[in-house]
C-alpha cells in the first residue's frame, strides 16, 4: 500500500504520473507545488476560476495515494461543533436513563461514575476535521474555505499548526502523522494572511488546449477524438471572449461533451450543439451570446 | 563569469526582498518557507525553483504578474548574480488628494474658531467649493457620523426569551433536573452585519469628491461595529483600496489609497469597470447579499446599454443598491447623463452625495437597507 511516507520518496514528475493515473491531468507548476505540499508537510490553498479542478484534486490526491478522503464543506455559520466535535445529547439522556432503571448503586462514587461514563468516547460525534485527524494518514479536504467567517478561520488555524484536537473531558487527540490538507477558495473574500502564512498558494488556471483534449480523454474516454477537439476547441475560443457572465470551466467542457456523445453526436453541428448549450452556459446572456459565436465558428 | 559565488541564501533572500519592494507581501516566514521549498526541489532546476518560490511567496493573482516580473529581472543569464538594483515604482501620485496644506499658514485656526453654527453651516456646504482650511476642519467632523450596520438574519440560531423550542438545550437543562423535563428553553435566529460594497467613482469629473467619498469610506470602513467594508474605485480601472481603508489614521489612509489607484481623475468606463468588478469580485459571492453604495455623477464614456445590462446584474446579486451622486443634491439637477439614465431603473435609493448632511442621510439609508 502506498501511502504518505512512500510517497514522500517520489520526485514532482511522480506525482504527476500518480494523479494522472487516476484521472487527473496535472501540468507541471501543480505537481511541483503538489509534491512541495507533501514533502513540507504543508497545507495546499488553491484558488482559480469555478470549474478548474480545485475539489478534483483533493480527490484524485486521496485515490492516488490510496488514502481516505475527509471532506469538510464550509459555509456561513460553519463553526467548532460542525467542524471538530458535538456530544450526542439524545444518547446520553437515554444512557442516564438506562444507568436509572438498572438502579446502579447510590453514593457519590456512583454519581462520579455515572456522570463519568456520560462522557465516553461512544457518545462522542467526530466531524471531519476530527475524523480526519483520527484516519490520519488521510486527505482532509476543507472546500470553499472563503464561505466560512473569519472566526472560524482563527479556528482552522489552530488545527492546522498542530494537527491536535483538545476535548476537555476526553482529553488531547493527535495525529499521527499530518493529514495532507487541500483548502480551496473561490476568493469571494480576501483570506487571512495567517491562514496563508500557514499554506502553500497556487492559483489554478484554465487549461490550455492540448491540455484540456488530455483531460477530456481521461476523465470521459467514450468521447471520439475528433468530438473532443472540436468541443475544446470551441471551448477555448468561448474562454478568450471577455463578454460572458461565467466563461464555461473543465466542468462544463465535460458536461458537454458528455451530453454530445449520449445524443450520439459524430460530429458538431449547429442542431446539436443548441440542443445540448444548457450544459455549457448557465445564464441567460451567455446563452444568446454563445449561440451568436457557435454561428460563426461552425458556420465554415 | 565572475570570480565571486554569492551563498544561494543571499540570492534566495535577496529575491524575496526585491520582490517585497515590488509591493508583495514577503513576510519572514514566507522567505523561509521559499528558502527551505527550494532547498527540496533544488537551486540547480530553475522551472522549479520559479513554482516552489511562487507557492510560498504569493498570496494572491495580484502577486502573480509581480513575482513574474521581479524574477525575470533577479534570476537571468549571469549565474545567478543579480542584476541592477530592482527599480521601484515611483509612487502614484498621491497629490490629488491631500489638500494644499502649504498653502495656508497654521493661524486660520485661531482665527476662524469653529462655532457651533460655523459647524452647522459647514455640514450643508457642497465639498467641492469648500478651501483647504475649511475642508480640513470637515475631515474632523467626519468622525462624529454616526454609522449604523445594516443587519440581517442567518441560519445560526441562539438562546432567546421567546421564539422556537430549542431541543438540545431543553434535554440538555433535563439533564440537570436528572431527567425531569422542567424549563423550556427558547431560541431565535441570530442577526450578523451585512456586508457592505462601496464603489467609488475617481474619474476627472468627480475628482472635487474624490476626497470626501474616500474619508466616507474611511469612516465606514473603520467603524468597530460595522461588518465586511469592501471599498474599490472605479474609473478607467478597477482597483481594490480595501486593505487602504483599514488604517487608522484617516490621512494615512488616504495617501494608502490614492498609491493604489493608477487612474485618478482619469476618464471613466463605469459599465467596463462594473463588469470587471461583478466578473472578479461581485458574482463570486462579494456582491451577494450585500448593500452596495455606488457613488458616481453617472458621465459615462462607454456604452451606456452595458452600464445598464451591468448595473441589472448588480442588482440581482446584492440585496440594495444604492447610487450616491454628488450633483443630485444641486437644485435644478435632473437625472440626464446617459449613465444615470441608464442605471437608474436598477437602483433601490437614488441619493445626493455632496455634504456632510447628506452622507449622514446615505448612512441612515444604508443602516436601513
Amino acid at each position: 500500500m502506498s501511502n504518505l511516507q512512500s510517497m514522500q520518496a517520489l520526485s514532482a514528475a511522480d506525482v504527476a504520473g500518480k494523479l494522472a493515473s487516476t484521472g487527473y491531468i496535472s501540468d507541471e507548476s501543480l505537481a511541483t507545488v503538489t509534491w512541495l505540499a507533501l514533502r513540507m508537510g504543508r497545507p495546499l490553498l488553491l484558488e482559480g476560476e469555478p470549474g478548474t479542478g480545485k475539489t478534483s484534486l483533493a480527490e484524485a490526491l486521496a485515490e492516488a495515494l490510496d488514502l481516505p478522503l475527509v471532506r469538510l464543506q464550509c459555509y456561513e455559520g460553519i463553526d467548532a461543533t460542525q467542524a471538530l466535535y458535538d456530544w450526542d445529547f439524545p444518547r446520553q439522556i437515554l444512557h442516564l436513563r438506562a444507568l436509572e432503571a438498572v438502579g446502579g448503586g447510590s453514593g457519590a462514587t456512583a454519581v462520579e461514575e455515572a456522570e463519568k461514563s456520560l462522557y465516553d468516547a461512544r457518545f462522542l460525534l467526530a466531524r471531519p476535521v476530527l475524523r480526519a485527524l483520527q484516519a490520519s494518514p488521510a486527505v482532509l479536504l476543507v472546500d470553499e474555505v472563503d464561505r466560512a467567517d473569519d472566526e472560524f478561520e482563527a479556528f482552522l488555524l489552530e488545527v492546522l499548526s498542530t494537527y491536535q484536537v483538545s476535548i476537555p473531558e476526553l482529553g488531547t487527540i493527535r495525529a499521527t502523522t499530518p493529514p495532507l490538507v487541500v483548502l480551496t477558495s473561490n476568493r469571494t473574500r480576501e483570506l487571512h494572511d495567517a491562514l496563508k502564512r500557514r499554506c502553500l498558494y497556487h492559483w489554478i488556471d484554465h487549461p490550455g488546449l492540448e491540455r484540456e483534449v488530455e483531460i477530456l480523454h481521461s476523465r470521459a474516454p467514450d468521447v471520439a477524438e475528433h468530438l473532443a477537439r472540436q468541443v475544446v476547441g470551441i471551448v477555448q475560443q468561448l474562454r478568450m471572449r471577455d463578454d460572458l457572465l461565467k466563461p464555461p470551466g473543465v466542468a462544463e467542457t465535460l458536461d458537454w461533451a458528455h451530453a454530445l456523445h449520449l445524443l450520439g453526436t459524430a460530429e458538431l453541428d449547429l442542431e446539436a450543439a443548441a440542443r445540448t448549450l444548457g450544459a455549457l452556459v448557465k445564464y441567460r446572456e451567455d446563452t444568446d451570446r454563445v449561440q451568436q459565436a457557435l454561428d460563426r465558428m461552425l458556420a465554415t | 563569469m565572475t570570480a565571486t559565488v554569492h551563498p544561494p541564501e543571499e540570492i534566495l533572500l535577496g529575491f524575496a526582498r526585491a520582490l517585497r519592494s515590488s509591493g508583495v507581501q514577503v513576510t519572514p516566514d514566507r522567505a523561509q518557507s521559499y528558502v527551505d521549498a527550494v532547498a527540496l526541489v533544488g537551486l540547480d532546476d530553475q522551472r522549479a525553483t520559479y513554482w516552489a518560490g511562487r507557492a510560498t511567496l504569493c498570496s494572491t493573482p495580484d502577486d502573480l504578474h509581480r513575482y513574474d516580473q521581479v524574477f525575470g529581472a533577479w534570476f537571468n543569464q549571469r549565474g545567478g548574480l543579480p542584476r541592477a538594483r530592482v527599480s521601484e515604482q515611483p509612487p502614484a501620485r498621491a497629490a490629488a488628494l491631500v489638500d494644499a496644506d502649504d498653502g495656508d499658514d497654521s493661524g486660520d485656526v485661531d482665527q476662524d474658531p469653529a462655532g457651533a453654527s460655523a459647524v452647522e453651516v459647514l455640514r450643508h456646504r457642497d465639498v467641492a467649493d469648500l478651501t483647504a482650511a475649511e475642508k480640513r476642519r470637515l475631515g474632523a467632523l467626519f468622525a462624529a457620523l454616526r454609522v449604523r450596520v445594516p443587519m440581517r438574519s442567518v441560519a445560526r440560531q441562539e438562546p432567546w426569551r421567546r421564539g422556537s423550542v430549542d431541543a438540545s438545550r431543553t434535554l440538555r437543562l433535563s439533564l440537570q433536573q436528572m431527567g425531569e423535563p422542567a424549563t423550556i428553553a427558547w431560541r431565535r435566529r441570530r442577526c450578523r452585519a451585512r456586508r457592505l460594497v462601496l464603489l467609488l467613482d475617481v474619474s476627472g469629473s468627480m475628482s472635487e469628491y474624490a476626497d470626501a467619498l474616500l474619508r466616507l469610506a474611511h469612516r465606514i470602513s473603520t467603524d468597530p461595529g460595522i461588518g465586511q467594508v469592501e471599498v474599490f474605485t472605479l474609473g478607467t480601472r478597477l482597483t481594490r483600496v480595501t486593505r487602504a481603508m483599514h488604517l487608522r489614521d484617516p490621512e494615512r489612509a488616504i495617501v494608502a489609497a490614492a498609491n493604489t489607484v493608477p487612474d485618478w481623475s482619469g476618464g471613466t468606463r463605469l459599465g467596463e469597470t462594473l463588469r470587471r468588478f461583478l466578473d472578479r469580485w461581485g458574482a463570486r459571492g462579494l456582491a451577494r447579499g450585500a448593500v452596495v453604495v455606488v457613488m458616481s455623477d453617472g458621465w459615462e464614456r462607454g456604452d451606456p446599454a452595458l452600464l445598464a445590462e451591468q448595473m441589472a446584474r448588480l442588482h440581482r446579486l446584492a440585496h440594495a443598491v444604492v447610487w450616491v451622486n454628488p450633483h443630485r443634491g444641486k437644485t435644478g439637477y435632473e437625472p440626464l447623463q446617459r449613465g444615470v439614465v441608464a442605471a437608474l431603473p436598477h437602483v433601490d435609493h437614488f441619493l445626493a452625495g455632496h455634504s456632510l448632511a447628506t452622507f449622514a442621510e446615505l448612512l441612515e439609508v444604508i443602516g436601513d437597507a
